[in-house]
């Protein structure tokens, strides 16, 4: 699953991003790594982008940039 | 804190040199600008690098040491660079940026409640074996959200002064201050990268066999950086500048080295840095254990409401442009009454003549009816400032991407084009933050659609005489405000198509990625946008001085040459003696002397008959001038639009800088003597404006079919000229020309066509 499968309020924990083109490089920079764990916060008005929050980051991207990025999902997520 | 090395360290060289030269760099949305203006205050030079699209910022202040420069690099996330400006700070900082010489030390700035991701970057400019400070910015918010952060292990693991500030509230600033000296008095710090010993000992031989090539102190530190960065375009031009063709396939054989050793480029790097982060911060940083929504999160749930999100951004663009109308008012009255006491002062030091009329019809009328819409333009700035100062901008991309993609363009397409709003030049320089090739230059060709501060003065003017001033809810909503809303957002709605032709013709391609941050919301600095104000009312200024200023005597001597005017200077004579000697008489009204009142009438029929002789003398001469000629040549052309020849000339003069058409407007009908002197300007002598039968030339049709010209037309030879050089070709900057001019002309003669039907 990525994270473009979330629930809003879901969370889950990035297990890889995929691919090491500019895109891939970009989200790592951006602190989307391995071990991070990251929540959907919301959704822009007409469903994309999605807002995702990790430690203290507020990002924004779109389905198809969050596809990149594996995670698993937590349970206990609200 | 780095302690001072004794054998190595020489303090008291720098001091004796000039200045001390800092760099300023830290992520976007760190609060690094207002550090800066904290610092420096307002810059002493702006400019670009040469050769690339970086806006060179430098500021200067003095401690009891002497002179501190201090050079504001671009805000970034990472050092990694793939195009030549991404390179410009990684350059400046090696020292290897021909125009600004070697660095004593860099500042990196960090937002406090932040610091996972922001130590990325420290993290890579520290590798650069630069003296290096950290600021911990926003340090007032760490309480705030119950954060707890270690100083002192963290000074101790970084092996690097760390200074708290909260810059908005210039808290700490006296101590960055002291540190930067102290910093640059110590010895150069050792570099510990946290990246693998493999990447340094392949770098060290690359060096090695540069070296042997003849290529000498290349710092270690960028042969690295050249390593990671795939596809950085600075190779190639080092590799050709020092002739090693071998260097590419060199740099390749490396990369496949680290690649076997379990060390992949480009992911190594991220990797390996955040892992170093993790360990860094551990016990360093404590955070709540509940993870709570902050306030920004909470307005974030309202601004990026599915309905809220939209009526709050329609009301925001709505309430910008009403103030815009409602709150200049006063500056503009002021500036008025100040233009009108200069051209009476000087009408009454000089005799009426070519100099005069120079003075006070070619530049004091063509300058002061450009400057007196600056109280408009401030506040638009002021109000751009605050939206993006606050963090609204970003929300603004995200909250409208959906809809850009729809015109293949994206969220990040809208801060550039929201920028345009104010001026389409420093529009089109920030479409640098885009990426991708085909969505850059798609923003890049509509973006002067966008309607931009010097249009503002048109509509203004157009709106302001022949709108009228119908309000509804007691004064709230305007009839003169709403169309100014129209006319601002029409090239916008213009836009939408042309994009979406775009995207289909000459820039195919897939929707390039959008990765965004949302900042946390705060208040705007007051500090930042008083600077963001004054530079860009000063840049106004400067062109209302300079380009306006050569515009408006050019276009009065057009208008002014070759008719014969002594006849019309010699009435002004005389109606000016006739006006002195009715002045030294008392009112009309408070006098009963029946020869007294007697002079006063025959001294007044006697001005206004010399009065209406002056205006249509003028208007003959004017018809006879060099501007009258070109006017009517092109007359048949304009016509169906609705305009006689003088709005024509207005236009054609308005070609390189389209708000000169008010300047223009201004000398044409001040010098045809349509500006009687009962009137405060060029609103009234528009309205007087006639056809040779009599007819208004103005109506509400010809007002409307004027904006939409303006709203659509290139007249800028700016932006023109600035998209040339951020495209690279003339081929995209005659393009923009020829496809506005078109849509201009056509979308005017159909706004007079509809209008007319209904007015």
């Amino acid at each position: 699953m990525n994270l473009a499968d979330l629930k809003v309020g879901q969370q889950g924990t990035i297990t890889q991003v995929v691919g090491d083109d500019t895109l891939a490089l970009r989200l790592m920079e951006m602190g989307l790594i391995e071990g991070e764990v990251v929540r959907l916060l919301g959704k822009a008005p007409m469903g994309e982008p999605l807002e995702f929050a990790y430690r203290s980051s507020r990002l924004s991207l779109r389905k198809l940039e969050a596809t990149r990025v594996e995670i698993e999902l937590l349970k206990d997520s609200t | 804190m780095v302690s001072p090395d004794p054998t190595s360290s020489t303090p008291g060289n720098k001091s004796q040199r000039a200045s001390l030269r800092v760099a300023l760099i830290g992520n976007p949305n760190t609060g690094k600008s207002t550090i800066f203006s904290a610092l420096c205050g307002v810059p002493t030079r702006i400019g670009n690098y040469p050769g690339v699209t970086v806006e060179k910022k430098i500021g200067t202040y003095k401690d009891n040491q002497g002179e501190v420069q201090i050079i504001d690099l671009p805000g970034t996330y990472s050092l990694a660079a793939r195009t030549l400006d991404e390179q410009v700070s990684v350059d400046v900082l090696l020292g290897r940026q021909a125009d600004v010489p070697s660095l004593d030390a860099v500042i990196v700035v960090a937002d406090a409640t932040n610091l996972d991701r922001n130590l990325y970057l420290f993290s890579q400019v520290r590798d650069l074996g630069l003296p290096t400070i950290l600021v911990l910015n926003m340090w007032d918010r760490i309480a705030q959200e119950s954060i707890e952060i270690d100083l002192e292990m963290l000074k101790k693991r970084l092996s690097t002064p760390i200074i708290t500030t909260a810059a908005a509230r210039k808290v700490g600033i006296e101590t960055l201050r002291l540190a930067i000296r102290q910093v640059t008095d110590c010895a150069k710090p050792e570099i510990f990268s946290p990246l693998p010993a493999v990447l340094h000992e392949q770098s060290q031989q690359l060096k090695d066999w540069m070296a042997s090539k003849g290529v000498q102190d290349t710092p270690l530190p960028w042969i690295e950086r050249l390593v990671l960065d795939c596809g950085n375009q600075g190779l190639e031009i080092f590799a050709k500048k020092h002739n090693l063709p071998e260097l590419s396939a060199k740099i390749e054989a490396v990369r496949e080295t680290l690649a076997s050793q379990n060390c992949r480029v480009p992911t190594v790097e991220t990797r390996v840095r955040y892992q170093w982060i993790r360990e860094t911060l551990t016990d360093v940083v404590r955070r709540p254990l509940h993870e709570r929504l902050t306030w920004s999160d909470r307005i974030d749930k309202v601004v990026t409401h599915r309905w809220w999100g939209l009526i709050l951004f329609a009301a925001v663009m709505f309430v910008v442009f009403q103030a815009i109308y409602r709150w200049a008012e006063p500056g503009m009255l002021l500036i008025e009454s100040v233009q009108g006491f200069v051209g009476d002062s000087i009408s009454s030091m000089l005799p009426p003549g070519m100099l005069r009329s120079l003075l006070v019809d070619g530049i004091v009328a063509g300058v002061g009816s450009v400057v007196v819409f600056l109280p408009q333009i401030l506040l638009l700035f002021l109000f751009i400032g605050v939206l993006e100062d606050c963090g609204y901008m970003a929300r603004a991309a995200f909250v409208m991407d959906k809809l850009m993609t729809r015109l293949g363009l994206s969220g990040k397409s809208f801060v550039p084009l929201m920028s345009s709003f104010a001026c389409a030049v420093p529009g089109i320089m920030a479409t640098r933050t885009i990426e991708n090739r085909t969505e850059r230059f798609v923003t890049i060709l509509v973006a002067p659609l966008m309607s931009c501060s010097a249009r503002l003065p048109v509509y203004l003017l157009l709106i302001g005489t022949f709108i009228p001033s119908t309000t509804w809810l007691g004064g709230w909503i305007g009839l003169q405000g709403l169309t100014l809303l129209f006319m601002q957002s029409l090239g916008a709605m213009i836009a939408v198509p042309i994009a979406f032709i775009l995207r289909k013709t000459f820039f195919k391609g897939e929707m390039p990625p959008f990765v965004m941050e949302l900042p946390p919301y705060k208040w705007p600095s007051l500090n930042v946008i008083f600077h963001r104000v004054w530079e860009r009312g000063l840049a106004f200024v400067t062109r209302a001085g300079t380009l306006i200023f050569c515009t408006s005597v050019i276009v009065w001597a057009a208008s002014y040459f070759p008719a014969d005017r002594t006849q019309i200077h010699e009435l002004e004579a005389n109606r000016e003696g006739l006006q002195a000697e009715l002045a030294a008489l008392p009112a009309i009204e408070e006098t009963s002397d029946e020869s007294v009142r007697s002079q006063i009438a025959l001294l007044d029929s006697q001005i206004s008959a010399l009065a209406s002789e002056e205006m249509v003398l003028g208007g003959e001469a004017i018809e006879k001038s060099f501007l009258g000629y070109a006017g009517h040549a092109i007359e048949p052309v304009v016509k169906p639009l609705g305009w006689d020849w003088k709005i024509g000339v207005g236009v054609i003069a308005s070609f390189p800088a389209r708000e000169v058409i008010i300047a223009t407007m201004g000398t044409i009908y001040s010098l045809g003597g349509e500006v009687s002197e009962e009137d405060e300007g060029l609103r009234d002598a528009l309205n007087h404006a006639a056809w040779p039968d009599g007819k208004p030339v103005y109506n509400i049709p010809v007002a409307l079919s004027i904006m939409v010209f303006f709203a659509l037309c290139a007249q800028c030879a700016a932006t023109i000229m600035t998209i040339q050089r951020e495209t690279n070709s003339w081929k995209w900057a005659a393009f923009t020309f020829v496809y506005m001019t078109t849509l201009a002309y056509i979308g005017a003669w159909i706004a007079y066509a509809i209008a007319g039907n209904f007015v």
